[in-house]
């Protein structure tokens, strides 16, 4: 193996691997988790689902969970929109402790999951109908969105009759247009084929930086966590647990370039290793 | 060239959606009738299709006559299992208490068989448009409670969390994503239900009534008319044909965007 590349020894860290319990958080916390754990009950008796977790995520940043499969990182989504009460613990967005769906959210799933009879332009409108906010003030939002992510003219077409990658577009569009301040992913690029996903990620990130949202992204790639986020957090097998959670000190705007960034492979090697030695990786 | 053009516009009256199915039809009213020839059966067992025909025409007026009664109760029967099988499958797939309650009884209340019960319903409500139109719905409204179940129930449950999340009340999330999603189920339902209670209507005339094709095809038997009650037949085949065809224009109307209706879409855009 490369010297260059081999991970730095542990107990004289470079700055990107030094572990980062909890950033020096800014004036105002953008979400704050305090002692937030969920257990399912089943019939079979209780399924502990998430350990506790505290974390703080600030305003504007790019924030991303990596995991193996099942340790609850969907259930951290459902929680901080509300839709999922915790079992111990509480959610704080802007201050307000979280008890139901605020809609302050914007959420993008693995699937595009765009409703097949309205257009992409109506699909986009969705949460405009849900809330109830007036339709022609957010038409032009909607169009303008549609343009940043390079859908324009696509306004009538219907869902099938658009790729993978533009659905899951159109989809980001839908979690933007009723201006939440954060936006929650679920491996949002987890379907698409390796090439349209690195160009989605490219443009998620100009997206995230032109629109200056919070960002809380799940993955299961950790080359594009690292590539994507301002810092990582490694969650542990069911019940998850925070493993460790690392910066991400690449400067920004980052390209596919980064990716042969020494500290950007150095980052991926380290994270990857929580999971070797966990053996839990699929 | 004259030729070519000649052939292809055979092929494109063969294409027609229509054709093949009457080309069809063609084919096994011939075999019917080389059968009866080829192997001697009388015509108090069987029939032939030019008997069958000849009646059809001679006693068009009244063979039409009668099936009015017969369509309006299965018009009646369907649209009411229409609207008391999709609520009734909203209920069901909204709640498990509902279900658990609810479904293993209709299961049951279906292997009952309803000509059994249909002289009940004569008694209950006399010889009129009643027993008809309940027996018609009890056999229609089976098929729209299982599908709509099962429409509503196929719904991805991320994207009604998505809709939540956005503050839609119940309400709304259900006009939005839960009732649109099920509708291609709730037609298939439908389209079962709409043939089938055209039996439901049948059965109820044989029972107890004097007007309908059901009744006609009862007189026809007790006389050895077989022509009759043959052509019976054929009008009730006839009308559960247009029935259905009529529920599936309408589907195509309410479901235009759904994989099964995609070619017209491409073909209109």
């Amino acid at each position: 193996m490369n010297p260059a590349t081999r991970p730095a020894d542990i107990s004289q860290p470079a700055a990107h691997l030094r572990l980062v319990s909890d950033r020096a958080a800014g004036a105002t916390p953008g979400i704050k988790l305090s002692g937030v754990s969920k257990t399912y009950r089943s019939r079979d008796g209780d399924v502990p689902s998430l350990r506790p977790l505290d974390f703080t995520i600030n305003d504007g940043e790019f924030f991303v969970v990596v995991g193996p499969s099942g340790c609850g990182k969907s259930t951290l989504l459902k929680m901080i929109s509300g839709l999922l009460p915790p079992t111990t613990g509480e959610v704080l967005v802007d201050g307000e402790p979280v008890t139901r769906p605020h809609g302050n959210v914007g959420i993008v799933f693995q699937n595009a999951l765009l409703l097949p009879w309205r257009n992409i332009l109506s699909n986009v409108m969705l949460p405009i109908d849900m809330k109830q906010l007036p339709r022609d003030k957010y038409l032009a939002r909607a169009k303008a969105l549609l343009k940043l992510v390079g859908l324009e003219g696509f306004e009538k077409k219907l869902p099938w009759q658009l790729s993978g990658g533009m659905q899951q577009r159109a989809s980001i569009c839908r979690a933007l247009v009723h201006d939440p301040k954060i936006m929650l992913m679920d491996e949002p690029f987890g379907a698409l084929d390796a090439m349209t996903r690195e160009r989605m990620n490219v443009e998620l990130m100009r997206i995230q930086r032109e629109t200056g949202k919070t960002v809380l992204l799940i993955t299961h790639s950790i080359p594009e966590a690292v590539f994507l986020a301002d810092r990582v957090l490694v969650m542990t097998e069911r019940p998850g647990a925070i493993a460790a959670i690392y910066d991400v000190p690449m400067p920004r705007p980052r390209s596919l370039e980064t990716m042969s960034d020494p500290v950007f492979t150095e980052l991926v090697q380290r994270i990857r290793k929580h999971f070797f030695t966990q053996g839990s990786l699929d | 060239m004259a030729e070519a053009k000649s052939l292809s516009g055979v092929s494109k009256v063969l294409n027609a959606a229509w054709v093949r199915p009457f080309l069809f039809l063609v084919v096994i009213v011939v075999a019917w009738d080389l059968a009866i020839r080829l192997f001697h059966i009388p015509a108090y067992q069987i029939p032939s299709p030019g008997d069958v025909v000849a009646v059809l025409w001679s006693d068009w007026p009244e063979l039409l006559r009668q099936s009015w009664p017969t369509t309006y109760a299965t018009i009646c029967g369907f649209l009411l299992s229409a609207l008391f099988g999709i609520p009734t499958a909203m209920l069901i797939a909204g709640s498990k208490t509902v279900e658990s309650y609810v479904y293993p009884l209709l299961v049951f209340s279906q292997s009952v068989p309803k000509i059994a019960i249909a002289p009940l319903f004569v008694v209950w409500f006399g010889f009129g448009i009643i027993p008809k139109v309940i027996s018609a719905f009890l056999l229609g409204f089976f098929p729209v409670v299982v599908s709509a179940v099962q429409g509503f129930k196929s719904v991805d449950p991320d994207m009604v969390d998505l809709a939540r999340a956005m503050q839609g009340s119940r309400f709304k999330v259900f006009c939005a994503v839960n009732l649109p999603h099920a509708m291609p189920a709730i037609f298939s339902g439908l389209k079962v239900s709409v043939t089938l209670a055209v039996v439901g209507a049948v059965v109820g005339e044989f029972v107890g009534s004097n007007s309908g094709i059901g009744y006609v095809m009862q007189r026809s038997i007790g006389t050895f008319d077989l022509p009759t009650m043959f052509a019976a037949l054929v009008i009730l085949a006839l009308l559960g044909v247009i029935l259905f065809w009529i529920v599936d224009r309408i589907e195509r109307l309410v479901i235009p965007w759904h994989v099964s209706q995609r070619d017209d879409i491409i073909f209109a855009s």
